[in-house]
């Protein structure tokens, strides 16, 4: 059975026909093409496919596209913003920081580990290092150790704080 | 390459096959209602009986669907029911089910009158999960084992077991009935702070203690007809009470209790303990009141000694079954430390 859905995903408003019981995973990758976001284990143990929702990072994979009508959905797409001047978007901090660190091997786990961080940069801007292992405590990475994503989300803050201070 | 031949194998059966098709875990096709109303939510499930279940977080609800221990045919989404989302501290307090586990964990009035319970929430899978998943549905949270938590393929490959499709319980061939593990996190320390549920049907409202709510039954382990739907949960004021909820697993994230100890404890001004809760959690199907080593604290001034033999009493209840990670040993080994650590952080 399909239905019409209306999502706000990246600032844009997304009217099409799904199957009713397909995941918003399923929906952003296949019917929207919409393919930065990942598909895991597809069960909700990986965090691979975590995008945010009203700001809130969930898993894509265990979420039905009618149950976040009317909310707003970012995915790693809308992560990178227009500058002020005008239409080059620039990267988000934590991209910068992720590229800079070496936190992305083979980067499948990057579009989840980055939009989780972003949802705790955003709360917390100085956050310790416990809070960041504990934010990203949803996220699998089976390359990096961990050690540079978290030195990575650490340095993101930084800048993060640095571009508030002078705003 | 066995795995993926049986999914191959699978697919062919059932629609027509595409490279993505084989390549995810997808929900089997289903209609979808988001009623307005609990009276509504009821009456349609009365209406489709055991074709349609209800889904609240749906973060242990479309796992399952995925790899089809279910396969419901009609979905009654309960996000739309502002009635499941209050959190009332009137006399104790009444949070309604549709509360995300989260805001359980992070609530400061929780946080101060009932730290066991945001901290068995805090403890619950990971946090993006914690952000959809429900009190509710953790507290209904379905059964575990090794043999019933695997994909299709998987499970037709071994033989399908008793709790679904098939005849044989895997972990005990002799047994008559499903020894699936109770791994909620929440359904212990609310037994131990002896809530009360209360549950809506098509007969109307009842109320029941949650210790009668579980069944040692992997299949029926809910005491409540099909139709009834978790509204609230009551738990009545524990002012003065000590509390805590330990749990054990591989990682400190994402997995399941394999060991979880919920206890709750009244002191009066001389130290001695006046009433004692000490609930076991993944041992059985349900969680189990250690009712012995109960008494042995109640009526004591709560020493090291007196501690170990209540640790040791409640230890003898767990019969773990080699069916979760870990070793079956090793997990009944460390039941009598566990307790006993839980009762010392309570009393912290």
């Amino acid at each position: 059975m399909k239905q019409l859905l209306t999502l706000q995903i990246n600032n844009e408003t997304y009217e099409f026909w799904a199957s009713i019981h397909k995941t918003l995973l399923e929906v952003l990758r296949e019917d929207l093409r919409l393919t930065g976001t990942k598909h895991g284990c597809e069960l909700g143990e990986c965090g691979a496919c975590t995008v945010l929702i009203n700001g809130e990072p969930i898993l894509s994979c265990l979420i039905l596209p009618v149950e976040v009508q009317g909310k707003e959905i970012m995915t790693i797409e809308g992560l990178a913003q227009p500058d002020k001047q005008g239409s080059d978007c620039k990267a988000h901090p934590l991209q910068t920081a992720f590229a800079k660190e070496g936190a992305s091997q083979c980067g499948y786990c990057s579009p989840g580990m980055l939009m989780t961080a972003k949802a705790l940069l955003d709360k917390n801007s100085n956050p310790d290092r416990k809070e960041i292992r504990e934010a990203l405590s949803g996220n699998l990475c089976r390359c990096t150790g961990y050690a540079k994503i978290v030195e990575a989300v650490e340095q993101a803050a930084e800048q993060v704080r640095e571009l508030t201070a002078t705003l | 390459m066995l795995y993926f031949r049986n999914l191959f194998m699978w697919n062919l059966h059932s629609e027509k096959l595409t490279l993505t098709d084989i390549s995810m875990l997808r929900l089997p096709p289903f209609e979808y209602y988001s009623p307005e109303s609990i009276p509504e939510a009821v009456a349609l499930k009365a209406r489709f009986g055991n074709d349609a279940m209800y889904a609240a977080g749906g973060t242990d609800l479309y796992p399952n669907m995925k790899r089809r221990q279910y396969t419901p045919q009609y979905l009654i989404g309960l996000h739309e029911l502002k009635e499941l989302n209050s959190i009332d501290f009137d006399n104790g307090m009444t949070i309604g089910s549709g509360i995300p586990l989260n805001e359980v964990a992070n609530h400061p009035e929780i946080q101060k009158l009932y730290p066991a319970l945001a901290n068995a929430a805090s403890l619950v899978s990971a946090p993006q999960l914690r952000n959809v998943g429900t009190i509710g549905g953790n507290l209904c949270l379905d059964t575990r084992c090794t043999y019933y938590n695997q994909t299709y393929p998987w499970r037709k490959a071994l033989g399908f077991c008793l709790k679904k499709d098939g005849d044989i319980c895997w972990v005990a061939r002799s047994s008559p009935v499903c020894l699936a593990v109770s791994s909620s996190d929440c359904a212990p320390v609310a037994v131990a702070l002896n809530a009360e549920y209360r549950l809506a049907g098509r007969n109307g409202q009842k109320i029941i203690a949650a210790e009668n709510f579980y069944l040692n039954d992997g299949i029926d382990y809910l005491n409540k007809t099909h139709d009834e739907l978790l509204v609230s949960i009551y738990i009545p004021s524990h002012e003065g009470w000590l509390m805590s909820y330990n749990k054990m697993r591989r990682r400190d994230s994402i997995d399941f209790p394999v060991l979880s100890v919920a206890t709750a404890l009244s002191l009066d001004k001389a130290g001695v303990c006046t009433s004692a809760r000490i609930v076991l959690g993944a041992v059985a199907s349900c969680p189990q009141r250690a009712l012995e080593a109960e008494k042995i604290l109640t009526g004591e001034k709560l020493s090291a000694e007196i501690i170990e033999t209540s640790a040791q009493t409640a230890a003898k209840l767990a019969k773990p079954m080699d069916n979760t990670d870990m070793t079956l040993g090793f997990r009944k080994k460390m039941v009598s430390g566990f307790v006993k650590d839980a009762i010392n952080d309570a009393l912290e």
